[in-house]
C-alpha cells in the first residue's frame, strides 16, 4: 500500500501551464528523489502537494496520501494535515526561522497547533526532537534564538519542527543546496537516519544528481513541468534512456579539455599572508576575541596554471580572495604579482593584470548600464581608454559565445549563463594574465555550467590565462584545475596536483571534504554498449 | 497608467498651474480690500466667496499656492542638496564620517521642524524664509538616512566590487553606480517630503511663524478664518480643501511613481 | 542587554548635551546681546545693562552655559522676563495640559491604526484593503488643525457633545478629558492614517518572508501565521514610526491648542516669541527636545525588548 500516489497532477498559474501529467508513487520508508534543473517544476510539485501554491494557481489531478486526496481539501483540512501528516523543509535555512522566537518555541509550536497540550509538555517534546536531530543540551538550549546558530544548525531546527509530530511524509526541497559540503553530508545522513528509524517517506528534491544517487531508492527526472523518466535510481542512472537524462549525466560528469602548460614561471606569489579581525567583546572588560581569517598563508601560482582553492564556509577563502584582488590590505606578509606588491594602493597597470568573475550573475552588474559600458569598465585602469573600445567589447562578446550587437542591450535581457559569459568578457577586456573565478559557476544549472567550463578551458588555451578557481564544489574543481589548495580556519592545510590530492587525500580536513562530497558511483557512469 | 497616478498628476498639476497662473493673472486683486464685499458666500461673481476683508478667496488660494509650493520645494531642495551627499559619504566611508552623520541625524531629529522654527523665529523674527530654513533643516537627516540606507545595501553587491577591481575609487563609485540606483528611492522620498512640507508650512503660517502679510498663505487664511467659522464656514473650508487636494495629489503622485519605477512591484501586480 | 542599556543611556545624555549646546548657541550667542534684543531698539543703554546684569549675561560663555545646565538639573529654569515668575512654574502648569493631550492622541492613534493596518494586510488586494488605503490616503493629507476646526463646527456648535474650546482644569478629571477629546481626536486621526499604512506595508513585507512559509508548512493557518509570526516582526519598523509620531504629535498639540483656546505650551511659547522673552523660549525648547530625546530612548529600549538580535549585538 503506497504512502503517496500522485496521478495526473497539473498546475497552471494565471492560465499558464507549469506542470503537466505528473504521476508517481512513494512507499512508506522510501526515499524518492525528484531531480531537474531550475524551472523544471520540482518545487511547484512539492508546493502543490502541500497546498501552498501562490495566488492564482489552479491545480487538477489527484494526490492520495494515506487515502486523503491532498489536492481536494479545504484550507482548514490542509492546515490540519500540514506539520501533522506531511511536513516540509526548504532551501534557505538562514531565513527559514522566525528571528524573534526561540528555537524551543518554534518546534513546540507545531505540537501546540495540532494537539491541545500545555506549553511545558510541548517544550519537553521539543527538547527530545532537538536532541534527535543532533542539537543536544546544554549547547543548544531551547531558549536559543536562530541568529545564534549556523546555517546547518538552523536546518536541523527546521527538520525538528517538521518531524515533531512524526508525519508520514517529509518533503525536502533542496535542503542542502545552501550549505557547504561537510554540513550537507551531515544533514543528508540525518535525513536517511530519520527515514530508517520510523519508516517515514522522504521526497528529496534537488538539482544534484550525485546527492540523489547516494540516497534515493527511486528517482524521477523532471524537465519543464513534466516527468520525463522515473524508476529505481540505479537502474535509471545506468540506463539513461531518455535523452534529457543522458544530457544531464553528461553535463554532470563533464570534463573540459585539459590544457598542457609545461613548466611555467611563477606569476602570483603569496608569502606569509595574514589578516585578522578583532571582534566585539562577549562581555564588558573581556578581551576582544581575534579572528584569524587568513593565517600565515603561502603559495605560488604559475603562468597559465589553473589553481583551485577549496574549503568550507568560514575557512578564509573570501578574505584571501579580496586580498589577492587588492581590495583589502594584509596585516602581515605580502602578495606579489609579477614581483610587484599587490594591495589597495597598487597601480592601475598592475590591477589590469588580475581581474575577477563573481558568483552571482544577478548582482554582478549595474542594472542601469548597457552591456558595452559594463564590459568596458575595466578600461578605467588604462591611462587612456582605447579609441576602439566599442570594437574591443564586441570582440570580447564574440569570444565568449555571444553576439556583437548584444552590447547595446541591458543586462536583464540575459539569462544567468549568458550573464556569466558577459562577466568573463569583462574580465578579459584588459588582457589580464590572471583571472580569479570566485564560485563563478556555482549558481548555474549543470548543463550551462558544463558549457561555461568549456569556455573557460578554451579561453585559457587561447590566451594563456592563469586561473585561481575558488569553489566549494569539489567535482567542479577536479574538472578544471591542475593544482589545488585546501584551506581551513585561515590556513592552507594541504596542496598538490588536483587528481592525486583528491584520490589520496592526506590531511584529515581534505579527507573529510572528499568523503562528504556525494559522487555518482563510477560503475553507473560507464558508457552503455 | 494607473488611476491613482492620473489623479495625483491632475491635483498636483492643478496646484502648480494655479500658482504659476497667479504670477500673471488672478480673478481679483488680492491686495485690494473691499470691506463692503466681506464674507460673501460663493456666487457667480466670486466662485469661492470672499473673506473678512472682501478679498476674493479663489484669488487668495491661487497666490497662496505660490507660497506653499515654493516653501515646500526649496525645503526639499535643501534637504536633498545637503542630505544626499551626506548619506552617500556615510555609506562609502564607514568610520568617522558614518558615525558623525548618524549622530548629527539623531540630533536634528530631536528637534521637530516646529521647534526649529520656534528657535529661528525667536531670534530672527517670523518669515517665509525662516519657515523654509526650519523645514529644510529637518529634511536633511531624512534624506541622509534614506540615502545611507539605500547606498549601504548596494555597497555589498558584486558589481561594486567589480568597479573597485576596475580601479575606481569610492567617490566615483558613489556617483556612477550608487546614486543612479537609488534615484528612484530619492524621487519617491522627495515627493513625500514635498507634501509634508506643504503641511508643515500650513501649520507654521497658521500659528504666525511662516509667511507674513502681505504674502498670502493658506495656513494664515485658516488662522484668520477661525474667529468667523460659525458666521462664514466657507472661509475656513476652502483653504483647507486646497491643502488637502494638493497634499493628496502629491502623495498619489509619489505612490504612482514608486510603483511605476519599481521593477519588482510591477511584476507582483 | 545591560551593555545595550548603558550605550543607549550614554547616547541619551550625549544627545541632551548636544541639543542644549545648540539651543544655547542660537538663543544666547546669535542675537549678539540677548538683553538688547529683548528690550528692543529704543531701550536706554542703562536699562539694557541692568537687564544683562540681572539675567547674568555678563559672564563668559562657558560659565553661563554651565550655570544654565546646572540650573535646569535642579529645576531652576530662570525667571520669565514678561511675567516675572519662575519659568518652571509657568511651564509645569502648561505641561500638565500639553503632555496628557499628546499621550492621549498617541494612544488613540495607535488604537485606531492597529486593527485597521492588520485588516488591510490580512485582506490584501480585496475590498477592505482598498477601503483602508483610500481612507488613509485621505487621512494623511488632512492638516490636523483644519480637521480640528471642522470638528469644532460639527460637534461643539451643532451637536454640542464636547466643548468648543477652553480647558476647565484637572480638578474634575472627566471634564478635563472631555475638553481634550476633540483636540486629541483631531491630532490622532491623521497620525493613525500614517501608522496604519506603515503597519500594513510592514506586515505585507514580513508576510513575504521565508519563516512565514515555514509556519504555514507546520500547519498554521494564514491568520495564525499573521498574528503569531508576522505581527511581531512587523513591530520593528512600526516602533520607529511610533517614536517619531510622539514628536510630531507634540508639535501638533502645540499648534492645535490655538483652535481650541487651550492654555498649553503653545500659547506660552508663541506669546513669548512675540514678546521676545528669550528665557521662556530657551527653556520651553529645551523641555520639548528633552521629551523627544527621552521618547527616542524609550523606543530604543522597546526595540531591544522585541528583537533579541539587538540585545546580543549591543
Amino acid at each position: 500500500m503506497s504512502l503517496l500516489r500522485v496521478t495526473d497532477l497539473a498546475v497552471s498559474i494565471h492560465g499558464a501551464p507549469l506542470l503537466e501529467r505528473v504521476a508517481f508513487t512513494l512507499d512508506p520508508g522510501e526515499i524518492f528523489g525528484l531531480v531537474g534543473e531550475s524551472g523544471s517544476g520540482k518545487s511547484l510539485t512539492a508546493l502543490a502537494l502541500m497546498g501552498l501554491l501562490p495566488q492564482g494557481a489552479a491545480t487538477t489531478g489527484h494526490a492520495e496520501l494515506q487515502g486523503v486526496d491532498l489536492l481536494n481539501q479545504t484550507e482548514a483540512a490542509m492546515c490540519r494535515l500540514r506539520g501533522n501528516r506531511i511536513g516540509m523543509i526548504f532551501q534557505e535555512p538562514m531565513t527559514a526561522l522566525n528571528p524573534l522566537m526561540t528555537i524551543g518555541d518554534q518546534v513546540a509550536e507545531t505540537l501546540m497547533v495540532h494537539r491541545n497540550m500545555p506549553r511545558r509538555e510541548a517544550l519537553a517534546i521539543a527538547r527530545a526532537k532537538l536532541d534527535r536531530v543532533g542539537l543536544p543540551e546544554p549547547r543548544f538550549a531551547l531558549s536559543l534564538y536562530p541568529h545564534e546558530l549556523s546555517g546547518g544548525q538552523r536546518q536541523r531546527v527546521a527538520i525538528a519542527l517538521a518531524i515533531a509530530l512524526q508525519p508520514a511524509l517529509l518533503i525536502a526541497d533542496e535542503p542542502t543546496t545552501a550549505l557547504d559540503v561537510t554540513t550537507q553530508a551531515q544533514i543528508l545522513d540525518l535525513l536517511r537516519d530519520l527515514v530508517a528509524d520510523v519508516g517515514m517517506g522522504l521526497m528529496l528534491i534537488t538539482h544534484d544528481l550525485a546527492v540523489v544517487a547516494g540516497l534515493a531508492n527511486n528517482t524521477a527526472v523532471m524537465q519543464t513541468g513534466r516527468i520525463v523518466e522515473q524508476g529505481n535510481t540505479e537502474a535509471l542512472f545506468r540506463a539513461r534512456t531518455h535523452p534529457y537524462t543522458a544530457a544531464l549525466f553528461a553535463a554532470s560528469a563533464h570534463q573540459p579539455a585539459r590544457v598542457d602548460i609545461g613548466t611555467p614561471e611563477p606569476l602570483l606569489t603569496v608569502e606569509n599572508a595574514t589578516r585578522a579581525y578583532t571582534l566585539a567583546r562577549p562581555r564588558p572588560f573581556a578581551k576582544h576575541p581575534v579572528l584569524h581569517a587568513v593565517d600565515d598563508v603561502s603559495f605560488t601560482l604559475h603562468e597559465g596554471e589553473s589553481l583551485g582553492l577549496v574549503g568550507s564556509s568560514g575557512c578564509g577563502k573570501s578574505t584571501l580572495t579580496r586580498a589577492i584582488l587588492g581590495l583589502d590590505a594584509l596585516q602581515g606578509g605580502e602578495i606579489r604579482l609579477f614581483g610587484k606588491r599587490v594591495g589597495p594602493g597598487m597601480s592601475n597597470r598592475l590591477r589590469a593584470g588580475v581581474q575577477v568573475v563573481f558568483q552571482d550573475p544577478y548582482g554582478s552588474f549595474n542594472p542601469r548600464w548597457r552591456v558595452d559600458r559594463l564590459v568596458a569598465e575595466p578600461f578605467h585602469l588604462m591611462p587612456q581608454p582605447p579609441a576602439d573600445w566599442r570594437e574591443r567589447v564586441a570582440e570580447a562578446l564574440i569570444e565568449v559565445g555571444l553576439r556583437a550587437d548584444d552590447r547595446g542591450k541591458y543586462i536583464h535581457e540575459f539569462s544567468g549563463g549568458q550573464r556569466q559569459r558577459i562577466a568573463i568578457a569583462r574580465a578579459l577586456i584588459t588582457r589580464p594574465e590572471l583571472i580569479v573565478l570566485d564560485e563563478a559557476v556555482s549558481a548555474l544549472d549543470v548543463r550551462i555550467r558544463a558549457q561555461v567550463l568549456d569556455l573557460l578551458a578554451s579561453l585559457r588555451k587561447s590566451h594563456g590565462l592563469a586561473y585561481l578557481f575558488i569553489s566549494h564544489d569539489l567535482s567542479v574543481v577536479r574538472a578544471i584545475t591542475d593544482r589545488v589548495l585546501v584551506m581551513e580556519a585561515g590556513r592552507i592545510v594541504e596542496q598538490g596536483p588536483t587528481e592525486a590530492l583528491f584520490n589520496a587525500p592526506a590531511h584529515p580536513v581534505t579527507r573529510r571534504l572528499v568523503a562528504a562530497t556525494p559522487q555518482i558511483p563510477p560503475e553507473w557512469m560507464e558508457k552503455r554498449a | 497608467m494607473r488611476p491613482g497616478l492620473v489623479i495625483g498628476i491632475a491635483l498636483a498639476g492643478l496646484a502648480l498651474a494655479a500658482a504659476l497662473l497667479s504670477l500673471v493673472w488672478t480673478p481679483y486683486d488680492v491686495t485690494a480690500l473691499a470691506i463692503s464685499q466681506k464674507l460673501q458666500a460663493p456666487s457667480a461673481a466670486h466662485w469661492l466667496g470672499t473673506d473678512h476683508f472682501g478679498r476674493d478667496i479663489a484669488a487668495m488660494l491661487m497666490v497662496g499656492a505660490r507660497t506653499s509650493l515654493a516653501v515646500a520645494l526649496v525645503a526639499v531642495g535643501i534637504g536633498m542638496g545637503l542630505g544626499v551627499p551626506l548619506g552617500l559619504l556615510a555609506a562609502a566611508k564607514p568610520g568617522w564620517a558614518d558615525e558623525l552623520t548618524m549622530r548629527g541625524n539623531d540630533l536634528v531629529f530631536a528637534f521637530p521642524s516646529l521647534v526649529i522654527a520656534i528657535l529661528i523665529t525667536a531670534v530672527f523674527g517670523p518669515s517665509a524664509i525662516n519657515a523654509i530654513i526650519a523645514i529644510g533643516i529637518f529634511n536633511i537627516p531624512v534624506f541622509a538616512r534614506v540615502t545611507r540606507g539605500g547606498a549601504l545595501s548596494l555597497w555589498t553587491l558584486d558589481y561594486i566590487r567589480a568597479a573597485q577591481v576596475a580601479g575606481k575609487g569610492r567617490a566615483r563609485i558613489s556617483l556612477e553606480h550608487i546614486l543612479p540606483n537609488i534615484a528612484n528611492l530619492l524621487i519617491v522620498q522627495g515627493t513625500i517630503q514635498f507634501s509634508l512640507g506643504i503641511l508643515a508650512e500650513a501649520g507654521l503660517s497658521y500659528v504666525g511663524l511662516g509667511a507674513q502679510p502681505p504674502l498670502p498663505s493658506w495656513g494664515r487664511m485658516l488662522a484668520e478664518a477661525q474667529t468667523m467659522v460659525t458666521l462664514a464656514p466657507h472661509v475656513a473650508i476652502f483653504p483647507g480643501l486646497a491643502i488637502v487636494a494638493t497634499v493628496l495629489g502629491l502623495n498619489l503622485l509619489g505612490d504612482g511613481l514608486r510603483d511605476a519605477l519599481d521593477p519588482r512591484l510591477r511584476r507582483a501586480r | 542587554m545591560l551593555r545595550y542599556l548603558l550605550k543607549r543611556l550614554l547616547s541619551l545624555v550625549a544627545s541632551l548635551l548636544a541639543a542644549s549646546l545648540v539651543i544655547f548657541a542660537v538663543i544666547e550667542v546669535i542675537p549678539g546681546d540677548p538683553a538688547a534684543y529683548m528690550l528692543g531698539m529704543n531701550a536706554a543703554p542703562d536699562t539694557v545693562a541692568a537687564l544683562r546684569e540681572s539675567l547674568g549675561l555678563n559672564g563668559a560663555l562657558p560659565v553661563r552655559y554651565l550655570r544654565w545646565i546646572s540650573g535646569m538639573i535642579t529645576g531652576d529654569f530662570g525667571i520669565s522676563y514678561t511675567y516675572k515668575v519662575p519659568v518652571a512654574d509657568l511651564v509645569a502648569a502648561r505641561l500638565l495640559i500639553s503632555l496628557p493631550l499628546t499621550v492621549l492622541a498617541l494612544v488613540l492613534s495607535t488604537a485606531i491604526a492597529l486593527p485597521i493596518g492588520l485588516l488591510a494586510a490580512a485582506r490584501r488586494g480585496r475590498a477592505a484593503d482598498y477601503a483602508v488605503m483610500g481612507g488613509t490616503q485621505l487621512g494623511i493629507a488632512v492638516p490636523n488643525f483644519w480637521f480640528a476646526m471642522l470638528l469644532v463646527l460639527a460637534f461643539a456648535l451643532n451637536w454640542r457633545i464636547f466643548p468648543a474650546g477652553g480647558f476647565p482644569g484637572w480638578a474634575d478629571p472627566l471634564a478635563g478629558l472631555r475638553a481634550l477629546t476633540l483636540p486629541a481626536v483631531a491630532l490622532a486621526l491623521p497620525q493613525a492614517a500614517i501608522l496604519a499604512r506603515v503597519l500594513r506595508s510592514a506586515l505585507i513585507e514580513t508576510l513575504g518572508q521565508d519563516y512565514i512559509r515555514t509556519a504555514r508548512a507546520k500547519g498554521l493557518s494564514g491568520a495564525q501565521a499573521l498574528t503569531r509570526h508576522a505581527l511581531r516582526n512587523a513591530l520593528i519598523p512600526v516602533l520607529t514610526i511610533l517614536g517619531m509620531q510622539f514628536s510630531f504629535l507634540l508639535a501638533g498639540a502645540i499648534i492645535i491648542e490655538n483652535v481650541f483656546y487651550i492654555p498649553g505650551l503653545g500659547r506660552l511659547i508663541f506669546q513669548a516669541i512675540t514678546q521676545r522673552d528669550l528665557i521662556v523660549v530657551e527653556s520651553v525648547v529645551m523641555i520639548l527636545v528633552f521629551a523627544v530625546i527621552l521618547v527616542t530612548f524609550l523606543t530604543d529600549l522597546a526595540y531591544a525588548a522585541v528583537d533579541p538580535r539587538l540585545r546580543a549585538r549591543a
